[in-house]
Order: C-alpha cells, then sequence, then structure tokens
C-alpha cells in the first residue's frame, strides 16, 4: 500500500509526506479532481455524523457556556482597578480551551474510535486518496470550532456583557488565532491518535495531558496567579498562546501589561502554533495507522 | 488456452515475529471463477487474503493481483478489486442510501447505488440508520460497499460468520448473482457446505499453506474414493468398503432375492476429506498431489 513505484515529482495540493498521504496522490489535472470529488464527500460524511450524535453535540457545544456560568457566577467582581469584570478575562480563557477541546480532545478521541471499529481500515481498502480522509477531519473540526466559539462569544456577550473586539484589526486577530490554534491543536490530536491502545481508553488517555494543560496555561485560572516557571512550561505547547491571543482581542490594551513580556507576543504566538502544526503534522505521517493495534 | 489469472502467488511467507502465519504458500485462481480458501481458525487465510488486498506486506514471495503486486498498485488498481470486511461496526450514523452514495464517490465508475442496494436485497432499508440494520442486513451493505465500485474481483472474509441457516441461504443468493455477472470471488470461509454450495474450486489452507484444492465434489480424491455400502442383514448391520459399489449391490439383490434391507451406499463427505486434510496435513506435502 505504500512505496510508490519511481515517478516524477509530485506536485498539487494536498501532497505531504509519510503515511498521511497515499503514495499514489494522482497526479495531473483529473487527480486534483478526485481528491476535490473524494474530500467533499468525507466532509460531507463527517459533518453529518458529527450532528447526528445529538448529546455529542451539545454537550461539545454547551461545555463552555456552562463553565463561563459557573465561574462568572462565583467571580463577580470586577478586575483589580479596572471596569473589567472577570467574566470578560474568564471568556477569553473558555474560548482557548474550547478551541483545545473541539479541535485536539474530539479528534484524539474520534480517530481512536474509528481506527477500532474498522471505518479507517475500510476507507484505506478504496482508491480514495488519503489526504481526503484527513482534509474531511479538518473540515468537520473547523466548523465545530467555529460554532462553539461563535456561541460561547454571543452568549458572553448577551448573558454578561462580555465585548466583541473592539476594532477590525482585533478581530483579524481573533480569527488568525482561532484557525491557526485550531489548525495546531487538530493536527496534534490527529497525531495524538495513535497513543491509546484502545477506543474505550481515548477519552481518559487524551483527558489527563489537555486538563494539565488548560490549568497551566491560564485556561481556568487566571495566569497571572501561576508561578513563572509553570506558566514558562506552559510555553513550549500551543494552548498558552491561543489563550493569550484571545485576550489581545478580547481586553483593554492596558492588559497587556501584566503580560510576562509587556505585549502580546503575536509573532511569537504564530511562530509556535505553527510549530505545533509541522510537529503535528509529522508526527501523525510517520505514526498514522489505518488499522487497529490488535490486528496482524 | 490458459484461463487469465485474477490472483498469482508463489512462495507467499508472512510472520508475526515468531509466528509463521502464511509459509511458502501457492495459489491459482482464473477470472470469473468463485474460489474458496477452507481453513481452521488461525489457518492463515485471512492473513493470505489481506496480503492480496493490499492490506499488509508480506515477507517473501511473488504476489500478482489483476496483474500488479498489491504492494506497489496503485488507486486505479484499488478501484479494480473490492474488498468486503469481516466485522465492521463503522457508518452506524448514516442511511443505508447515504453510505452506499458516499462510497460510490471514490470510484471511476460506479455502479448506480440504488441498483447495487437492490442487487443486496436493502432496498426496504434504503432510508434506515446503518445502526437499525440486523446483522444479516449489515453484511449485505458490507457487500454493496465492496462491489458499488464494480470490482473485477471481490474478497469475502468469512462472510456468513454467525449467520442462521436462513439469512445465510439469502447471502448466498447475493453472492451468486455476483459471480453470475462474472465477477471473481475469493471467499474465506470455515463452513464446509458455504463452500459446496459457492465455490467452483476450493482451496484447503492450513498452517499457512495450501494442502490441497480442486472442486469441491473432487477435493481429496472424493470421486475416486472407496464406497461404503450398508445394509441390514441376518446377523445385524453390514457393512463393507469398495471400489465397484454397483457389482457388490448386484451381488446382494441376487442374494435377498430383490430389495437389499436398509441399503446405503456413500462417499467420503467433503468434511470427511476436509477432516482428514486438515489432521494429516504435514504428510500430505505440496498442492497437486491431491488434485
Amino acid at each position: 500500500m505504500s512505496g510508490a513505484p519511481p515517478a516524477p515529482p509530485v506536485t498539487g495540493p494536498g501532497v505531504l509526506r509519510g503515511g498521511l498521504v497515499a503514495p499514489d496522490v494522482p497526479r495531473g489535472g483529473p487527480a486534483g479532481r478526485r481528491l476535490v470529488v473524494a474530500s467533499l464527500a468525507r466532509a460531507k460524511v463527517e459533518v453529518l455524523q458529527f450532528f447526528r450524535s445529538r448529546d455529542a453535540v451539545g454537550f461539545t457545544l454547551a461545555l463552555p457556556v456552562v463553565m463561563l456560568v459557573l465561574l462568572a457566577s462565583i467571580f463577580t467582581e470586577h478586575v483589580q482597578g479596572t471596569p473589567v469584570k472577570f467574566s470578560q478575562v474568564y471568556t477569553t480563557g473558555l474560548l482557548a480551551g474550547g478551541v483545545a477541546s473541539t479541535c485536539f480532545l474530539n479528534l484524539a478521541v474520534a480517530v481512536a474510535g474509528e481506527r477500532e471499529n474498522g471505518t479507517l481500515k475500510r476507507l484505506a481498502g478504496t482508491p480514495m486518496p488519503r489526504t481526503a480522509y484527513f482534509v474531511g477531519k479538518a473540515l468537520m473540526v473547523l466548523t465545530t470550532c467555529a460554532l462553539e466559539t461563535a456561541i460561547l462569544l454571543v452568549f458572553g456577550h448577551f448573558a454578561y456583557g462580555v465585548a466583541f473586539p473592539a476594532t477590525a484589526w482585533r478581530w483579524f486577530t481573533f480569527l488568525w488565532v482561532t484557525v491557526l490554534g485550531a489548525t495546531s491543536m487538530a493536527l496534534v490530536g490527529l497525531a495524538f491518535s495513535s497513543l491509546p491502545r484502545t477506543a474505550r481508553s481515548a477519552a481518559p488517555v487524551a483527558n489527563l495531558p489537555l486538563l494539565v494543560l488548560e490549568f497551566v496555561s491560564g485556561v481556568f485560572v487566571p495566569f497571572t496567579s501561576l508561578s513563572k516557571t509553570l506558566y514558562g512550561v506552559a510555553g513550549i505547547f500551543p494552548l498558552r498562546w491561543i489563550a493569550q491571543g484571545y485576550r489581545s482581542a478580547l481586553l483593554p490594551q492596558y492588559f497587556v501589561k501584566v503580560e510576562p513580556t509587556g505585549g502580546w507576543d503575536h509573532l511569537q504566538t504564530a511562530l509556535v502554533l505553527a510549530g505545533w502544526c509541522a510537529v503535528g503534522l509529522a508526527v501523525a505521517a510517520r505514526t498514522f495507522r489505518w488499522t487497529g493495534r490488535g490486528e496482524r | 488456452m490458459a484461463k487469465e489469472l485474477v490472483v498469482q502467488a508463489r512462495g507467499v511467507r508472512k510472520a508475526y515475529g515468531g509466528t509463521v502465519a502464511v509459509d511458502e504458500l501457492d495459489l491459482e485462481m482464473s477470472r470469473g471463477e468463485v474460489l474458496a480458501l477452507l481453513g481452521p481458525n488461525g489457518a492463515g487465510k485471512t492473513t493470505t487474503v489481506e496480503i492480496f488486498e493490499g492490506y499488509r506486506r508480506r515477507d517473501k514471495g511473488e504476489v500478482s493481483v489483476l496483474g500488479e503486486d498489491p504492494e506497489r498498485a496503485g488507486w486505479a488498481w484499488r478501484a479494480r478489486r473490492g474488498i468486503v470486511l469481516q466485522d465492521n461496526q463503522d457508518v452506524v450514523d448514516l442511511t443505508v442510501a447515504e453510505c452506499v452514495s458516499h462510497f460510490a464517490r471514490f470510484y471511476p465508475a460506479p455502479a448506480r447505488p440504488a441498483d447495487v442496494i437492490e442487487q443486496v436485497g436493502l432496498a426496504a432499508k434504503a432510508d434506515a440508520y446503518v445502526r437499525s440494520l440486523s446483522g444479516g442486513q449489515r453484511r449485505r451493505l458490507d457487500v454493496a460497499l465492496g462491489i458499488v465500485g464494480r470490482p473485477e474481483l471481490v474478497f469475502l472474509d468469512e462472510p456468513t460468520t454467525g449467520f442462521d441457516p436462513e439469512a445465510r441461504r439469502q447471502f448466498w443468493d447475493v453472492v451468486r448473482d455476483l459471480t453470475a455477472e462474472g465477477t471473481s470471488v475469493l471467499l474465506t470461509t470455515h463452513y464446509l457446505e458455504e463452500a459446496e454450495a459457492l465455490a467452483d474450486r476450493v482451496a484447503v489452507v492450513n498452517r499457512g499453506r495450501v494442502v490441497a484444492s480442486g472442486r469441491p465434489a473432487e477435493l481429496g480424491g472424493r470421486q475416486d474414493a472407496a464406497a461404503e455400502v450398508s445394509w441390514f442383514g441376518p446377523d445385524g448391520w453390514q457393512r463393507r468398503s469398495t471400489d465397484r459399489p454397483t457389482a457388490l449391490v448386484r451381488e446382494l439383490e441376487a442374494a435377498f432375492g430383490g430389495e437389499v434391507p436398509r441399503l446405503t451406499v456413500s462417499r467420503p463427505s467433503l468434511e470427511d476429506v476436509y477432516l482428514r486434510l486438515i489432521g494429516q496435513s504435514g504428510d500430505v506435502g505440496a498442492e497437486g498431489a491431491l488434485r
């Protein structure tokens, strides 16, 4: 299934490396068309299946909202010396946490499940270009992530007076942080999906590192109350930067003073997130398995 | 005239760690043929088929399926063969029609999804969710997904395991329709009556190699084997093994002066031959010895 015969260098969209892509990614015109047709077919089925598991949809989308209600009811005061309510600060953290759970957790668990129930094996047996599976997943995850982010922001706005990004520039920041954050989290989730031994263990295996990351990245606890070391370690991972990106889009400019560097660090955020995209992709490309671990 | 071969395997070997699953396996299959791989659990049937399907790499040996090496073949080759998997639990949140249409999108010249659904006898269930199907219906959907690309060669891996007899017979009809259209079918099974009902040729696999192959009626020299004649005589049950049962029956008729009480003439069943083959495969040696 792998090991293409010697052929001219492959060009075109979706040509990556290793196991993520069929060695036979088609060349030339009809090939690109095949990839587009198959990717759109996958995306349609992915979105359809996601929205048909209504309990999963409901709870996925409700989780950040419920967290905001809880946190806003516990911390009702304003941030010291400012007119900004804590709910505004928590919204930025919960947006980041939402991206992590809809992208990382969702994919790590769903792909492990599809490996076990035979979805991946069946697809690998068809002429579908393998890239199409990943494109389909990406489109599904971006759809749910956009929905979840919008619901949290709109709910926060009307329930707690959470302010929308104040300028077009800040909306732009909000957008690229969401897209880059979601992509990096999704790719890491894809790579992570090969780690759990079974589909049943996928959720707990993925949850623990995520929860730790959420705490040290300032999702549930304001980052200012974390030790410098802890927050520094969190800087290795993408989540802290996504949270910082949302702060830069949603909090008044003077909040920048409490950031460790005294700046919003947009360049560094973009670099770290892009770096994690590359790491996730490289690991997934080398380790992605189309059949279950127990099969021989 | 030599028939075109859709599967040709020579000296195929596959080991997992220290366990040899397939060991110097030779096999040939002609276009249009229904070949059943018969063997006990763990004999290497599934590994063999997965090597042919392209799911698994072999350690050594030569394999050609539809003229290409499955390890190197590309998407066009993948479109020419169809795979019916053993126990998938996927696509449960789609309807039968959605599911078949979805998989049709991956093939260059698929059949009409509605026709395929009709062909496997699921027309009444086209709009039902896959999760609501019974085990037998689910397997027919698996067949529909395996043939929607109009393959030349279909792999059916233990398709009726766990079926009740009625569901099994209905499933056989689906396979017969398929083969009537000229599709080649490689079937693995451990049900002897399934092999006898469907297969043009049977290959018995034991300990990773083909120990015998031939038409079901002739496997292991069944057609020439000694017949067993039994009857109820004055001294009770009599039983005799003979190469010339007709002559013996004639003698008995003369001796009894007419009808022979409780007369039966039988030859070894496929099951007898099969059990002999897998019991003593070490002595049976290479394929051909038993043809």
